[in-house]
């Protein structure tokens, strides 16, 4: 179709062909490259100006048809041989619709920077890049056949200029060359098809010249990519690449033997393509591979200080027509792509995919700025759309800003870094972090709150009454428990004073501990006559009175008794007695302070318990 | 310790004046390090620390169990596990997605092909409303989570939660100490965690918290009589009944329980009210979830309930009467009157209502519980289920670990002392373990139980070794306390021991008891990790180095299905693989594993049974675009569908008897290889299964077409098919997915 298409084109181009401008072309070098699904015409044109007036714009042409699928196109400055490309002056293009034109072309201007004088010439490189031109044929193949492509194209540059001398030369991969159009002058070497020079053609002229060939180069295409690039301004970058891939190539029809294809791969499965290989920045980390069923195993990631690679595997081999989706993600250091410029902020990462030859079909990148940026602007190198959204992620409160810009058929040369400039307040980072510790505080002064507050209904009825009664009840046991405690100490102390007085003799001192103990312990029974007044005139306490108050009994008892052994002690140290009578005399005293002092401890435990 | 106040009793029991005394130190090391546990010197009430104490037990236990359970997450992916769990996942994701109404009134086409099912009326909506609000609470606290985490999570979120509901349990029947023992063992219990791992997002892993939830309310309802717990119990009901079919279990063992009370002489108000109040509104409530509705008045599973409702009518009917007569003669007679009367009323309406059909009889699932053997015989589709078989001792063994020595132990204790409660959770733990060894997957519902059980065993038994341990010290440390020797006293101090001893023997135990708890908690986190925690969807193996070699065939297939299919390709495959390929896959199935048309399965198992061309007008018939079938001959993964394959014919034999189990057995034996019976090597699944393998070298030294899985070389090695072809085959040969062709142009 397409074939006839062009024929048609040719009558219309021959009717036609008006005269724009006084421009010729005076050399052109085409060089088309088929070796992958990506073809890439670049052609290097002089320019002369051969009328009076000053010209500035110089106009390309495409068929309608192959414009289509016109990915990229760019004019760089041709300043001869050896000067290093990557200073070469770019020319801005455009797409022109001049008057009288046929409809079956399309135009582009190059702008000259400064226009051509009279006289003049000017040498310039384009690079064209077309997706989807390679059409396969048959269209459908088994697993055991190679695929075959077809294409279309002028062997005279098509163009609204005469054209003085053209060549054109075909690089085709390295497999069969089934077929391809034999004109005048038409040379082959190897993979390379030669065709021209040719001399003095006018404008407009056209000859279809067809290539089929042997192309197993992976078709990878993705119908539609999503990144979604998320800046995090505590140190990452988080970029999450959605891709809905198909095998672009011929379709497979018929049976897939996995047996045949595990045999030999190459033979029967030689279409097909098993991994990808994406080039992500040096310093990548927590990378991931995964689609919507699960975690994909199949995948290897290398890096240096240049580059990362991650090698992914679909889940299957991937044959004509079939289509596979997933999601790789990874995050890369902040400091490397965020950069600040006169108060502004500003992200300067590259726009298309990490994928090596992957047709984008539709590709959308969404920046999430953190929540808070304003003032957002995008500056991009080519031609998209844009728009702006709203993102909700963890603990957002207005949603952070998204820039989505969108861009139709992308090819690799789109790889190029854009900007996206906004403010931001550093403060507002730690927002979430307040909000998280806010929201624990909350929740824990909450549960202070509920363990301190008094939910019953009815605060009059009895149970009620009696349960706080009860609670004051146990405050005051166990201040009585308290108090007795350290009465036990002081008594422990007094025993201290004795052992010290059987060690070292020391009358006095064991007096001055004597007169201490007997204070505190004359303050602590003070103490505790208020607490058993309270229990006798409490109701609740009536089961556990008895118990308490045999309890302070006993004790006044062991106090009484270890005071007694105490002055025994000291007195018979005074008079300068023997251990062994000392030992007589208190025997009797000893016995009892100890089953009373056991009577004591069990009597704790028992309130303990209650 | 030692703070500006000394300490309330331990320093000064174990003298701390006297540095010399060594010998009771170390004796009274225990004691010491409950001291030093219990924050005295923070100056609080005893209440308090204990307050604090088991506050913070609880909160360990509430953790352990939830990371516990993580193991799956980390050794694989945050993924949903095994087969019912995707059904769950799908229907959450329906209902998150487009809403409850929406989700209430879903008639799903993707599976059951043509006939379609009936969503909303056939599932029990507890699990994916459960996740759901869970989603949307984190929602609206702004956390951004994917409803996959939340389904992964919603199980060890719902065993943590049942560790305190378990607490709460062992504190209502024997005390918070037995509590708190209960709740650390079920939360690392591996007859749980087996069904509640990450990711196996299924119904039992919120049921066993409502199960557990609903008991722990009626039990706190018999013991208060109080109508806001018996309300609270009805409620935990109607969600255990929105979560289970196991709901059944606590429809009849609390009416058992109850009329256990009535027989015992038990009877009282508190029993009244709260089985009143439970069992008519739980049975409203329960009657609003669709997939049960008047099932709950009607079928006979439900009778016993509403049985013993009417029985304590009577009863109080009685006690009414009693309180009436003073006559205890005039009583007597009227006793008898009564009882005949009511008994007689009762049998008649239940014959009434069998014989006109009011009454449904029990299904045969509710019969193979009761007779093991009774699903064998009459429903194989039951019996094909390797998680309905009866129980080996060794995954008791297994699954409970020491807890099936304790159970007895705990039985005794509870029998030493009898109250509502303890014969609540006796009759439990006596009906839930005979159902746990009439079929695998019941050991779940037994697994709380014997917690419980065991927990009160081993609580009681170390309270009353530490009482030992604790009482002793006194005597013999008092006589000690002194520099100057005190014969007399401390003769008295080893005459109060009964015997001499008592307290090494009870230390000895102590340690004995800390041995078997730690040694159950090592065989707990073992089994959950080798065990429990394996997706069952990506299998791992060891490679040859010692290296993790991952076989992730099924996702392959299920991706590929959706991806290069056409959207409403329909699949044909054994049942087991339904609820992935629609969950996964997102086609359309013939049969899932829902399994409510039995002919509809044995459809399936027909046309798999059948020569090719039989087969083929049958899947002509079903509209079937691809088969899939599973094959392990290449890995030697044995849970294949050759090795399914009489089941399939067997179901398939029971509704269409052209399909009979002899013509694939020799001499009663199943084999794939030369010997095999000709049905069996020209059956479809035969050559489904193994369409080229014959030319396959699958071991080094064996010849092409050696299975690896039943370890034999393959009797039929030259298969050709007419009216199918390969369409896709996994890396692995795991699943093999075939296109059915169109029919031939007739020209």
């Amino acid at each position: 179709m397409a074939f006839k298409f062009d024929l048609l084109l040719i009558t219309l181009a021959v009717i036609l062909s008006p005269v724009l401008s006084d421009l010729i072309f005076s050399k052109v070098d085409r060089r088309i490259d088929l070796t992958s699904q990506i073809v890439r015409i670049s052609s290097t044109i002089r320019v002369e100006n051969e009328g009076t007036d000053v010209v500035s714009e110089v106009l390309l042409t495409f068929p309608k048809e192959q414009a289509k699928h016109l990915a990229h196109i760019q004019a760089t400055l041709n300043e001869g041989k050896g000067k290093t490309k990557g200073s070469a002056i770019k020319f801005p293009v455009d797409v022109v619709y001049p008057k009288e034109m046929p409809p079956a072309l399309k135009f582009y201007s190059v702008s000259l920077p400064k226009g051509l004088n009279k006289g003049d010439s000017l040498t310039f490189d384009v690079l064209a890049v077309f997706t989807h031109v390679l059409r396969p044929f048959p269209e459908t193949i088994t697993q055991a056949d190679v695929q075959f492509v077809v294409f279309l194209d002028s062997a005279y540059f098509l163009s609204p200029y005469t054209v003085k001398v053209q060549s054109l030369s075909v690089k085709l991969p390295e497999a069969r060359i089934e077929s391809y159009t034999k004109l005048e002058n038409t040379k082959i070497h190897g993979s390379e098809i030669k065709y021209g020079p040719y001399e003095n053609l006018p404008p407009y002229s056209f000859t279809p010249i067809r290539f089929h060939f042997e192309n197993n180069k992976p078709f990878p295409v993705a119908q539609e990519l999503v990144r979604e690039i998320e800046i995090s301004h505590w140190g990452s970058i988080q970029i999450t690449e959605h891709y809905n891939l198909v095998h672009g190539g011929a379709q497979s029809r018929g049976e897939f033997s996995r047996l045949d294809y595990q045999a030999r791969p190459y033979a029967k499965g030689a279409s097909a393509f098993r991994n990808l290989v994406a080039k992500l920045p040096p310093r990548t980390h927590s990378v991931y591979y995964r689609d919507e069923i699960g975690n994909i195993s199949t995948s290897h990631l290398w890096g240096d200080s240049k580059k990362t690679e991650l090698e992914i595997e679909p889940r299957y081999p991937m044959f004509g027509g079939w289509k596979t989706s997933f999601t790789i993600g990874y995050s890369l250091p902040l400091q490397d792509f965020l950069f600040q410029d006169q108060g502004k902020r500003f992200l300067n990462i590259s726009f298309g995919s990490p994928i090596n030859d992957v047709v984008i079909d539709r590709l959308i990148v969404r920046v999430v700025l953190p929540e808070g940026s304003s003032d957002i602007s995008v500056y991009v190198p080519f031609s998209h759309k844009q728009w702006h959204e709203t993102k909700f992620s963890h603990l957002d409160i207005e949603g952070r800003p998204v820039v989505v810009l969108e861009k139709e058929n992308v090819v690799p040369e789109h790889n190029q870094h854009f900007q996206v400039y906004y403010k931001f307040n550093s403060i507002s980072m730690l927002r979430e972090p307040l909000m998280l510790i806010f929201g624990f505080f909350i929740l824990f002064v909450s549960c202070i709150i509920y363990m301190h507050s008094d939910m019953s209904i009815s605060k009059s009825s009895a149970s009620y009454l009696a349960k706080l009664q009860w609670d004051e009840v146990q405050t005051v046991i166990q201040q009585v428990q308290n108090v007795i405690n350290r009465c036990l100490t002081i008594h422990d102390k007094l025993e201290a004073s004795l052992r010290d007085l059987s060690r070292t003799g020391d009358v006095q001192a064991c007096k001055a501990v004597r007169k201490t103990v007997d204070a505190s312990l004359k303050e602590l029974s003070k103490e505790l006559k208020p607490l058993i007044s309270f229990l006798q005139s409490s109701q609740q306490a009536t089961h556990i009175l008895p118990k308490v108050e045999e309890l302070v009994a006993k004790e006044r008892d062991l106090q009484e008794r270890l005071v007694a052994k105490h002055t025994t002690v000291v007195d018979c140290y005074e008079k300068k007695l023997g251990g062994r009578e000392i030992e007589n005399r208190v025997a009797s005293q000893q016995q009892r302070i100890t089953t009373l002092r056991q009577e004591v401890d069990d009597l704790l435990e028992f309130i303990d318990e209650i | 310790m030692v703070g500006k106040i000394e300490p309330v009793n331990g320093s000064v029991k174990s003298g701390s004046n006297n540095p010399t005394n060594s010998a009771t130190m170390t004796s009274n090391a225990k004691s010491d390090l409950l001291n030093s546990l219990s924050f005295k010197s923070f100056k609080l009430k005893t209440k308090q620390q204990e307050l604090l104490i088991r506050v913070s037990i609880l909160f360990l236990v509430y953790v352990l169990a939830f990371i516990t359970r993580l193991f799956s997450v980390l050794r694989y992916e945050s993924m949903i596990h095994e087969f019912d769990p995707y059904f769950n996942y799908r229907t959450t994701l329906f209902l998150t997605q487009k809403g409850f109404y929406e989700f209430w009134n879903w008639f799903d086409s993707e599976s059951w092909y043509p006939l379609g099912r009936i969503i909303g009326g056939t599932l029990y909506p507890g699990l994916m409303v459960t996740a759901a609000i869970i989603y949307w609470g984190l929602r609206f606290l702004k956390f951004a989570v994917h409803i996959r985490e939340v389904c992964v999570l919603t199980a060890p979120f719902f065993a943590s939660n049942t560790t305190l509901v378990a607490y709460f349990f062992g504190k209502e029947i024997w005390d918070s100490g037995a509590g708190l023992v209960a709740a650390a063992l079920i939360a690392i219990c591996p007859g749980y965690i087996s069904r509640s791992v990450a990711g196996s997002y299924d119904n039992e892993g919120v049921a066993i918290f409502a199960l557990l939830l609903t008991f722990y309310l009626f039990v706190k309802a018999v013991n208060t009589g109080s109508l806001a717990w018996a309300l609270a119990s009805a409620f935990g009901y109607f969600y255990m009944v929105s979560a289970w079919g196991g709901y059944v279990f606590i429809i009849n063992l609390i009416p058992l329980y109850v009329l256990v009370l009535l027989i015992t002489g038990r009877y009282s108000m508190r029993l009244y009210v709260a089985y009143n109040c439970m069992y008519i509104l739980g049975m409203l409530l329960a009657m609003q979830i669709r997939f049960v509705g008047f099932q709950h008045v009607q079928s006979g599973e439900h009778m016993a309930a509403m049985g013993v409702f009417f029985l304590i009518q009577v009863f109080y009917f009685l006690d009414w009467v009693k309180y009436m007569l003073s006559d205890t003669k005039l009583f007597q007679s009227f006793l008898k009157i009564t009882v005949t009367s009511a008994v007689a009323v009762g049998t008649v309406a239940l014959g009434v209502g069998t014989a006109s059909g009011y009454i449904s009889p029990w299904t045969g699932r509710f019969y193979s519980l009761l007779d093991p053997t009774y699903a064998k015989d009459h429903i194989p589709i039951i019996a094909s289920v390797s998680e309905h078989q009866p129980t080996a001792w060794s995954s008791f063994m297994f699954d409970f670990h020491i807890l099936l020595f304790l159970f007895p132990a705990g039985l005794y204790f509870c029998f030493k002392r009898l109250s509502d409660a303890t014969i609540f959770i006796v009759m439990y733990g006596l009906t839930s373990m005979y159902f746990a060894g009439v079929m695998v997957r019941l050991i779940l519902v037994a697994t709380p139980a014997v917690c419980l059980i065991s927990a009160i065993a081993v609580s009681a038994t170390i309270k009353n070794l530490t009482q030992l341990v604790r009482a002793k010290p006194k005597v013999s440390q008092i006589s000690s306390s002194k520099g100057v020797s005190n014969v007399k006293s401390s003769s008295k101090g080893s005459l109060d021991q009964s015997q001499p001893f008592q307290k090494n023997g009870a230390v000895a135990l102590l340690f004995g008891a800390f041995y078997l708890l730690s040694k159950y908690a090592t065989h707990c986190t073992w089994v959950t990790s080798e065990a429990y925690s394996s997706p069952s969807i990506v299998l791992a193996a060891r490679g040859a180095h010692g290296n993790r070699v991952i076989f992730d065939d099924y996702r392959e297939a299920y991706f590929w299905l959706r991806q290069n299919t056409p959207q409403d390709a329909k699949i044909m495959s054994w049942w087991d693989y339904g609820y992935q390929i629609t969950a996964m896959g997102n086609r359309t199935v013939i049969v899932d594993n829902n399994t409510w048309n039995n002919t509809h399965i044995a459809t399936v198992g027909r046309a798999m049974s059948s020569y090719e061309d039989e087969a083929y007008e049958i899947m002509r018939s079903l509209d079937v675009d691809y088969v899939l079938v599973v094959f392990g001959g290449v890995t030697g993964y044995s849970s294949d569908d050759i090795n399914k394959f009489l089941w399939m014919v067997r179901i398939g034999g029971g509704v269409f008897p052209v399909i009979k189990e002899p013509d694939y057995l020799v001499n009663g034996e199943y084999r794939v290889d030369k010997g095999a019976a000709p049905k069996m090597l020209n059956c479809l699944m035969y050559k489904l299964s193994y369409y080229r393998f014959g030319e396959l070298v699958t071991e080094y030294g064996k010849p092409p077409g050696y299975d690896r899985a039943r370890g034999v070389e393959i009797g039929n090695k030259d298969i050709k098919l007419e009216h199918l072809e390969e369409a896709f085959t996994t890396s692995n040969w795991i699943v093999r997915i075939y296109r059915v062709k169109p029919p031939n142009n007739r020209w």
